[in-house]
């Protein structure tokens, strides 16, 4: 009864009939018209997904990034009606698509275009002044309980492959040819100003600022890092303050709950 | 910011908010810097609200520096007035926080449907015309006019399929909705131009069908075309190319109609330089000034109007 349900299924299912009730003013098939609908629907979100994963589509090239979308679109098409974050699964589609089994790296190059979407429309937040930090470092009443919070545009991927390179091969940085994909490197995005930076860290670095990320202690996040004989606290947070990327303090306090200690 | 729609009661009839009578652009990210950096004369900029329904960024950051020196149009893709189900709240509250912000001169949506269940087509989808829809599109607009405090206006969509179960015509439809709701009317003339040739029918006699007297604002684009399965013209509303003459055609003899009116020039696809859209809305500008020239007879409209039989409710499928 409910035609909308008839002409929606119908849309992103090519296997399904054109939906009935429909006149054309010269008795021509219906099914003909009704494809320009299918069309509009399947290419406006494929052209969403080339929008957002342009290395994606430089490295397996258009047509075959197309075909890899269109089957996305077709199996996840948007849940939600913002189209800037059209693709959150994308990355873990391409990881599983069969057809690119043989190009491994391609769903975490993926996450890191991704992640630069994300930190483009991320929130506007000031940075944190760098004495509040030096202040709260030397203080040891409370430096065991101290979390850093990172701008909202702060993610980090990780990667068995040389995503960092691979990505900075199609930004003119350096020649695809020679980037050895199988070297595991772990990629840091995040957005200074209007602009979204990529930069390679070292994995330890990279497991640092996550843990902050994921609300953990300073203490906590550092020795977790520590496992890396490399890893240097002083030039992590340093590199930290450097990217303006701490925005707020928080303390954890015995009872675990958190109160905020603003710039 | 005080928000205009709390001081006043949210009578969608009140136009507190009005786009100048000028020439305006689509406003695109790719013109962002160029805009700000030059200024350039124009009636006013129109952003598609669901872009900006991100945090925060340079999308934010430049429309907020573009506001501040220019009318704003909101122009929402994404409500799905015309779908079968409730309209979806935090999509109303995401707008509503969206006008708030930036306390555009006007905020339009579709006569058109784009989401399913849960699934967003990321399309402007067609409807029937008949009692049923009629009383569903009537009832969000109500509720969106009420939710948002803002009068909306409601555009005329392009399409490629007709309706069995349609019994009223776009014109009287829209008519009738307008009449209602207390909404007004976004006349899309090449949404117009696309359907008379889509659908075989005069493209004049649509445009004096439209509730001409509540037109807010008038949008022009380009098309595309293919063929249909006859082998006939089948055009597609692409917003991807400069307005073509018989469109301008269409625009001169509404503007002897209406008057002048705030008109967008909407370009969606293959976006060109800056300079290129900004020479597009200077040549609408022209058509304006030409049209105040022309002088039509001040009871323009009154005529067309009586000249439009009103549709029985109930034709012939």
């Amino acid at each position: 009864m409910n035609s909308q349900s008839a002409f929606a299924a119908a849309l992103l299912t090519p296997e399904l009939p054109c939906p009935s009730g429909l006149k054309t003013w010269n008795g021509s098939d219906p099914a003909v018209r009704f494809a320009v609908y299918r069309n509009n629907v399947t290419v406006s979100l494929v052209d969403a997904l080339a929008a957002n994963f342009p290395v994606l589509q430089a490295l397996v090239g258009e047509a075959f990034f197309r075909a890899m979308a269109k089957a996305f679109v077709q199996a996840n098409p948007p849940r939600h009606r913002i189209m800037a974050f059209y693709g959150l699964g994308f990355a873990d589609f391409v990881a599983t698509f069969a057809p690119a089994g043989s190009v491994p790296y391609l769903g975490d190059v993926a996450r890191l275009e991704m992640a630069r979407v994300q930190a483009y429309h991320a929130a506007d937040v000031a940075p944190l002044e760098p004495q509040a930090l030096q202040a709260a470092l030397v203080d040891p009443e409370t430096l065991m309980s101290l979390q850093l919070v990172l701008h909202p545009s702060v993610m980090v991927i990780e990667s068995a492959f040389a995503i960092f390179s691979l990505w900075a091969a199609h930004q003119g940085v350096l020649s695809l040819a020679s980037v050895d994909p199988d070297v595991a490197q772990t990629a840091l995005v995040y957005r200074h100003a209007l602009n979204v930076d990529t930069m390679e860290l070292a994995g330890s670095v990279g497991q640092f600022i996550s843990a902050l990320n994921a609300s953990q202690t300073l203490v906590d996040a550092a020795g977790l890092a520590s496992h890396d004989p490399a890893f240097d606290l002083t030039q992590a947070l340093a590199l930290l303050i450097r990217l303006q990327l701490i925005t707020h303090l928080t303390y954890i306090t015995t009872g675990d709950l958190q109160h905020e200690h603003t710039h | 910011m005080p928000n205009q729609s709390d001081a006043v009661s949210p009578t969608p009839g009140a136009s507190a908010h009005k786009l100048p009578t000028r020439a305006g652009v689509g406003l695109k990210p790719e013109h962002f810097q160029e805009i700000l950096a030059t200024q350039p004369d124009i009636g006013f900029f129109e952003v598609h609200a669901e872009n900006y329904m991100v945090p925060g960024g340079p999308f934010h950051h430049y429309l907020t520096r573009i506001r501040e020196s220019y009318p704003l149009s909101m122009h929402g893709v994404g409500l799905s007035i015309g779908a079968d189900a409730p309209l979806d709240t935090r999509h109303l509250n995401a707008l509503a926080a969206l006008l708030n912000r930036y306390q555009p001169q006007s905020f339009s949506e579709h006569l058109a449907w784009s989401t399913h269940g849960d699934t967003f087509f990321n399309d402007l989808l067609p409807l029937p015309y008949n009692t049923a829809t009629l009383r569903r599109v009537c009832n969000h607009i109500d509720q969106a006019q009420s939710h948002l405090g803002w009068r909306m206006l409601l555009e005329n969509p392009a399409t490629y399929v007709e309706f069995a179960a349609s019994t009223w015509d776009e014109g009287a439809f829209l008519t009738e909705v307008v009449r209602r709701t207390g909404c007004g009317l976004l006349l899309d003339l090449n949404n117009v131009h696309v359907g008379s040739v889509n659908h075989q029918h005069d493209a004049h006699a649509a445009i004096r069908a439209m509730p001409l007297a509540h037109v807010g604002e008038i949008h022009l684009a380009g098309f595309a075309a293919q063929t249909d399965g006859n082998g006939d013209v089948l055009l597609i509303d692409s917003h991807g190319a400069p307005v073509t003459q018989v469109v301008w055609d269409l625009y001169d003899y509404t503007l002897g109609l209406t008057g002048d009116k705030p008109t967008l020039l909407e370009r969606d696809n293959n976006i060109p330089d800056w300079q290129v859209l900004l020479a597009e809305a200077n040549l609408a500008q022209q058509h304006m000034r030409l049209s105040r020239l022309c002088k039509p007879s001040p009871d323009a409209i009154f005529k067309a109007s009586s000249q439009v039989k009103r549709p029985a409710s109930e034709v012939a499928a």
